[in-house]
Parts: C-alpha cells; structure tokens; sequence
C-alpha cells in the first residue's frame, strides 16, 4: 500500500530556526487520483508573495510566512490564535514530474499538483533459445 | 491493602475520583496540538471605541462567510464543503470541513450598524465598534 503514496511527510529532523517564532505544520489533504497528486493546505494569512515552495533531493518544501496582526490603539484581550509561520515538508515519490509541479494560494490555502509520470509501458520479448 | 479497597468505594475518596475522571475526560477533549476545539479560532483586541475580532478561516470565500451581531452577541456561521473528486484515493485528510456557527458573547454592546468585515488570505477581520449608548460618559464633577 505504501508504495502507491506518491507523497509522504518527513520525519522531524529536530531543525531549528533561528527567528523566535512559532511554526506550525499547515493542516493538509492530500489526494491522488489517475494523472495527478493534489495537496490542498491550509495557511491562514499567507499569499503568493510570502509563499515559498522547494523541491531538493525529492523533498518538496512548504514555507509560509505570516505577519503579526495588531491594530493601534488595541490590545490583545482574548487569544485563540497565536502568530507563527507554516512549514512542512513532504517526500515525493519516484513516480512524479517534479519539474511540472503547479501552485496557487487563494483565500490563505495553497493547492499543489503534482503530475505523475505515466508508467512506461515495455514489454520484454521473450524468445525461446 | 484494605485501606485502597475502601478509598476507592467509599465516600469523599469516590467523589474525588469522580472528579477527577470528569476531569481528564475534559482535558482529553483538548487536541494534542493544544488547538482550541471552538472553531474557528479568534482572537479579540480591545480599544477605547470598540473591538477587534480576528479569526481564521482558510480556504472560505467571502461569500461563505456570515457575520451577524445582536446586540453584545457575535455570530459567525459558514461552510466548507469537502473536496472528493471522483476516482481519487485521499491519502491525508487532516482540514475541517462541514459547517460552522460560533457565537461569541462580546463585554459590551455594539452598535450593529457600525460593523464592517473584511476577508484577506483566510483571515476575518471584524470591527465591532461599541454601542453609543454603551460608552462610557464622563460626568463632569461641579463644585458647589
């Protein structure tokens, strides 16, 4: 069954940041269906240009930064929410076309296709001998 | 030995373990994450002429969004609806979806006609100026 799941998260690899601030792992779906992997994330306060995405060694990279909010003349009363940045990471499989990878942030959720790489298709004659 | 039979069964030694067990059963409805279970989450700013609000709410349009006020009662309601799309195998399914209503009880009343929202990168902004009736009046002290 693993081997069907063309993207997977990391492992923590206990990296730190060197800005004090919090990060959190944006909430995702991921779902795959016959041409493409789609990963739909949710980063409340993060657009286009504050959005950056990686691929390296196969790891594709999500960070989004987001910017205090503060109102003058206001103070914080009554807190659910605390500021951070997103992050997350996540393995691409072998099947996939990174080079084709397409992004857009709308409404502070990002949404990733990834197009698979149809199998080739070989087919290995065999001759008696 | 005797001593842990009884305490367990009898008298303040069962109430307290009735509240404690109460209690853990409160603490496990809070998410590992330490996320509040309400959603969607908000922060409130306080100034001299009203409050703030500010809640998240990613992946919404301004238009799923409805934002009402009565009096000091806040009212947020909207939906998601859940992405499926025919033939795809989800591998992950961690966003909230479905419908939402969360009231929220303000300090004071606000006047309803003054309230303007705003909607940018899935963050909700709320201006709930405070009811004029409801300001504070400085009373000027004679001296007499």
């Amino acid at each position: 069954m693993a081997e069907t799941k063309e993207v997977q998260t990391t492992p923590d690899e206990g990296l730190e940041r060197t800005r004090e601030r919090r990060v959190y792992l944006p909430r995702a779906d991921i779902f795959e269906t016959e041409n493409e992997v789609t990963l739909v994330a949710d980063m409340p306060g993060v657009d286009e240009s504050s959005l950056e995405i990686t691929i390296e060694n196969n790891v594709l990279k999500i960070v989004g930064r987001t910017q205090d909010v503060s109102f003058e003349g206001y103070t914080l009363r009554y807190a659910e929410l605390e500021p951070g940045d997103f992050e997350r990471s996540f393995v691409l499989g072998t099947r996939v076309d990174a080079d084709r990878i397409s992004a857009s942030i709308k409404n502070g959720q990002l949404r990733l296709s990834v197009p698979k790489i149809a199998p080739a298709q070989k087919q290995i004659r065999v001759t008696a001998g | 030995m005797l001593w842990n039979t009884l305490s367990r069964t009898w008298g303040p030694w069962q109430e307290l373990q009735r509240i404690q067990s109460d209690m853990s059963r409160l603490l496990s409805g809070i998410p590992a994450q330490g996320l509040p279970t309400e959603y969607p989450p908000i922060n409130v700013y306080a100034g001299e002429d009203g409050l703030k609000l500010v809640a998240e709410l990613p992946g919404l349009d301004p238009s799923d969004i409805d934002v009402s006020v009565v009096q000091d009662t806040l009212t947020l309601k909207g939906g998601l609806a859940p992405e499926e799309p025919e033939k795809a195998e989800m591998h992950r399914r961690e966003r909230r979806t479905g419908r939402f209503v969360r009231s929220v009880q303000l300090p004071y009343e606000i006047e309803s006609d003054e309230v303007e929202a705003r909607f940018r990168n899935g963050v909700l902004e709320v201006d709930l100026p405070r009811a004029r009736a409801a300001r504070p009046r400085r009373i000027a002290v004679k001296n007499t």
